[in-house]
């Protein structure tokens, strides 16, 4: 995010596209709906009409996969009619022309075939959210998971640098991140492109800094595989080890048949967790890891603030820190590496070797953390970023983005489209929910959530038991009939294994970051009424 | 803004226009009973408890939806206003099951009160939030006797039909607080006023159980609750403050990172609350904040190494399992070079932990190979 939690109940108004706040991010959530009920405006962008819409002033029912179309559009009326920022644009921002080049085409007319929602209302969001400044726009995987994921994030960056609310308190561009610590496993350098705080393994200058800090030569300069091309890898054989650190692939991974083949397919695969899951029924080695309340650390949350985690109850067994782990197979490689805690791995190596996080050290961590960039010790972090419109690399770069539709898209044998996200009682593949009391009573399997008309066409009934199905897969699960849909959309999560989205989802990657499509694919539901389609699931 | 002038206990004291006599009395330091006042909140007035003396009033102004005013005199314990508390206190005891304040009660029977109250709560167990009440510290600190008035339970059964939270009507003071922090807070719109006069009851929409109502069990009542009218069903009657530690932590789900208090008692997390005045969320939780941590006690964790052999898997020692990945990846490693080995970080776990995992693949194996699940 470039902004801070703590601005949200002073916005004077939000955008939210692509995020199911009060579901996924349910305290985020609470304090836009704190600064509606004290006169925020809101515009909430989704396929779906969740939760929040009930405090919108406007919600925009935009079909799957047609943000950038619907972005675009946006701005092809903030530039026709004049209603962007010139002064922010001309002074803090470069190719300007190229935007406003590649926009003119997305007529709100051409737009709104696409984007299935009329030419008028793309105007009505315009002039909105061009009359308040600043305005804050939010969003979360429902921009990033599409093949476009990277183009419809710079299209909500070209969108907040028009409207000149970057680099202001209550504006900026805030993907809220999925997991608690995705923003701190970015900032380690979990990454195949970079060291920790993003310095490129490309840079000669960089890599001699890592050697010398870490006593080592010979850093590999070019870029590693991301998880989609390591998967691939170990059926080709490219990748004969694999080392699976607290990931449940087998059920979060898109087309679930395809990940267990992968999987199925490694010649030495080491799972490193906390239960026994599907995954480690791959495993050629499982190493028990300590959890959560049983580590001191450190997480990173979407603001870029950096908390402690502290230790409340020891591991059970011989379970140890993850961290301790992978020191002790280096010592095995024959490097003896010094830090002996969560603590001094920071304070000696972290926050020595990552510019954003020099001043950041433990014992300035003991009450709200702090937000990097943080250069130096005397720094108090930073709420917002690129103030006064000054961006990290000097000017904002507008990089216009064009619309292409998903991966797949609905045919005739497979009508509607399935896009899948989370529910709020649940997380992930419940390797944890599913094992606190009183979780699973709450929500206690999937569902999929359909429209009331495409219930009615099928004829299908509330809670009546249907079959999914995609071209790489098909689930039995119970029909949820709700508004909340629209017609044409099938809705599920990947919370339970049984009726897990992931059989369906097509294993379909943004090419720049890797990201899969889980927000679209085409699927067919069915009624189970007679016999012998009920044996065939 | 000015700050302007106003006597509290016969000490001049600033404040700015628009604060109340209670924000003013409390940005100097001088403390005054609530019940009701949630913080944020539009002030109800409901309880009364912070009733104070102001000079040439004729009735007791409630300092918390009472505005300061320049030349204001007030007087926050006086004969007055200690007299009116202790009647207000005398009264909610007396409106429910508080057996706690029972002693010295007024015919100085306490045990058989106290075990007449556990029998109807079906527990035979103190409340459940002895030591942790703030009607019991005021009833203790302003000396009330219950007696008085008689004490009956309530028209209302405790309601235990959802998993997480137990409502229990007799103990309910009706201060409205929940209300507030279900409406005002978090804003889930779940919990209102139902009903009238002596059959006041907290109500989810319809009178209906919170499981089947728009509750989305994010705990902000429970922690509003000042008495033991809203509990955590998992905490009930096993947590207790006094054998209590805490512990501030960040919360393990998603990627706002709300600020934790965990209560750990026997060497086990207890119960959860959210840090109040804490960032980024100001003492608020959901539900997997809330009520999603026992997952770390579950029978089920791995607690030894494991080894495949055939379709089973056998438990190993660490040395024994370390030294197989270590002698698997040399060999691979020399046989295919470094990037025949890949390696998946956990956006779930600690900074720590990935930075030490790709390290390793870097610094040792030699190749960037390395990524995590960022996007889902
Ligand atoms: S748990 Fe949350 S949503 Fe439910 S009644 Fe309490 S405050 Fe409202
Ligand atoms: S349940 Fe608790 S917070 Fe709610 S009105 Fe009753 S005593 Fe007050
Ligand atoms: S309490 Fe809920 S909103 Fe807060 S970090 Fe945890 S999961 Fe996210
Ligand atoms: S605290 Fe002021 S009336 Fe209740």
């Amino acid at each position: 995010m470039t902004n801070s939690f703590n601005e949200f109940a002073r916005a004077k108004m939000f955008l939210v596209i692509g995020s199911n706040m009060t579901e996924a991010h349910p305290v985020a959530s609470t304090f836009v709906k704190n600064a509606v009920l004290k006169g925020a405006r809101l515009i909430v962008v989704d396929p779906r009409r969740h939760k929040l819409a009930d405090f919108a002033e406007l919600h925009v029912p935009i079909r799957v996969g047609s943000d950038i179309a619907f972005l675009n559009a946006v701005m092809h009326v903030l530039i026709a009619e004049g209603w962007y920022d010139k002064k922010f644009v001309d002074s803090c921002t470069v190719d300007f022309d190229k935007l406003a080049a590649t926009v003119m085409r997305y007529t709100p007319e051409y737009a709104a075939d696409i984007c299935g929602i009329s030419a008028v209302m793309i105007r009505d969001v315009a002039r909105r959210i061009s009359s308040v400044h600043p305005m804050m726009l939010c969003y979360t995987l429902g921009i990033t998971e599409h093949t476009c994921g990277t183009r419809n994030v710079m299209s909500t960056a070209n969108l907040q640098m028009l409207l000149g609310n970057m680099g202001v308190e209550c504006g900026g561009v805030n993907p809220l991140r999925g997991q608690n610590n995705v923003q701190g496993a970015c900032d380690m350098g979990a990454l195949p492109n970079v060291f920790p705080g993003y310095q490129k393994v490309g840079d000669l200058a960089l890599r001699s800094k890592f050697e010398r800090a870490w006593g080592v030569d010979g850093l590999p300069a070019h870029n590693g595989l991301m998880i989609p091309q390591m998967m691939e890898g170990l059926v080709s054989g490219q990748v004969r080890a694999f080392y699976i650190f607290g990931e449940n692939l087998a059920n979060t991974e898109p087309d679930i048949h395809k990940v267990e083949h992968e999987l199925a397919s490694a010649e030495f695969l080491v799972v490193q967790d906390i239960f026994l899951n599907e995954t480690t029924r791959f495993a050629h080695v499982i190493l028990p890891a300590a959890a959560w309340s049983e580590n001191d650390g450190t997480f990173t949350n979407s603001e870029r603030r950096v908390s402690r985690v502290r230790t409340a109850s020891p591991a059970p067994g011989e379970a140890k820190p993850n961290w301790w782990i992978f020191q002790q197979i280096a010592k095995r490689f024959g490097h003896e590496w010094t830090a002996n805690s969560a603590r001094e791995i920071w304070d000696n190596e972290v926050s020595v070797l990552a510019p954003q996080l020099c001043g950041i050290k433990y014992h300035r961590l003991e009450g709200d953390g702090l937000q990097w960039p943080c250069p130096d010790e005397n720094h108090p972090g930073t709420c917002f970023l690129h103030r006064d419109g000054h961006f990290t690399c000097g000017l904002g770069i507008f990089t216009p983005a064009e619309w292409t539709p998903p991966a797949e898209v609905p045919d005739d044998t497979y009508p509607l489209v399935l896009s899948t996200g989370r529910r709020l009682t649940h997380y992930h593949t419940r390797t944890q929910t599913g094992r606190c009391e009183g979780l699973n009573d709450i929500l206690g399997e999937e569902t999929a959530d359909i429209s009331p008309a495409d219930a009615r066409a099928l004829n299908i009934a509330h809670g009546e038991m249907i079959r999914v199905a995609s071209r790489r897969g098909e689930i039995k699960v119970k029909a949820n009939v709700t508004d909340m849909v629209p017609k044409g959309m099938v809705w599920m999560a990947f919370h339970f294994r049984e009726a897990n989205a992931n059989w369906l989802t097509n294993a379909a990657f943004d090419e720049i970051t890797m990201t899969a499509e889980y927000k679209a694919c085409a699927v067919r539901i069915e009624k189970l009424t007679d016999p012998a389609s009920m044996a065939r699931v | 803004m000015t700050q302007q002038k106003m006597m509290i206990n016969g000490h001049e004291v600033l404040f700015s226009p628009g604060q109340t006599i209670l924000e003013a009395a409390e940005a100097a330091g001088i403390w005054i009973p609530t019940l009701c006042h949630l913080k944020g909140t539009t002030p109800t007035g409901a309880c009364r408890i912070c009733v104070v003396e102001v000079a040439g009033a004729r009735t007791l102004p409630t300092a918390c939806s009472t505005p300061a005013a320049p030349g204001m005199a007030v007087q926050t314990e006086s004969p007055r206003v200690i007299e009116a508390r202790r009647l207000i206190l005398e009264l909610m005891l007396s409106s429910g099951n508080h057996n706690c304040a029972a002693l010295n009660g007024g015919d100085g029977d306490w045990t058989g009160f106290q075990l007449g109250v556990q029998d109807s709560d079906g527990s035979g167990e103190l409340c459940p939030v002895w030591g942790d009440c703030k009607l019991q510290d005021l009833a203790f600190r302003y000396q009330v006797k219950v007696g008085r008035f008689q004490s009956h339970e309530g028209p209302y059964p405790q309601e235990l039909a959802n998993p997480l939270i137990v409502r229990d009507f007799s103990r309910c003071i009706l201060c409205g607080r929940c209300v507030q922090a279900c409406n005002e807070v978090q804003v889930n719109r779940a919990i209102s006023f139902g009903y009238r006069g002596a059959l006041s009851k907290i109500v989810a929409a319809g009178d209906r159980p919170l499981a089947d109502s728009e509750c989305v069990f994010c705990g902000e009542c429970i922690q509003a609750c000042p008495v033991g009218a809203l509990v955590e069903k998992k905490a009930r009657y096993r947590w207790r403050p006094w054998e209590t530690t805490t512990v501030r932590t960040t919360c393990p789900y998603c990627g706002v990172g709300c600020q934790q208090l965990l209560h750990v008692q026997d060497g086990r997390i207890a119960k959860v609350t959210g840090v109040e005045g804490a960032e980024p969320n100001q003492g608020r939780l959901c539900v997997k904040g809330c009520f999603a941590y026992d997952f770390i006690y579950s029978e089920d964790r791995l607690r030894t190494p494991l080894i495949r052999e055939g379709g089973d898997f056998r438990e190993a020692s660490w040395d024994e399992a370390l030294d197989l990945v270590a002698s698997r990846f040399k060999e691979i490693i020399a046989a295919s070079g470094p990037d025949a080995v890949a390696g998946v970080s956990c956006a779930r776990s600690i900074n720590e932990d990935s930075y030490q995992m790709q390290k390793l693949f870097r610094s040792v194996f030699k190749t960037n190979n390395i990524d995590h699940c960022a996007r889902t």
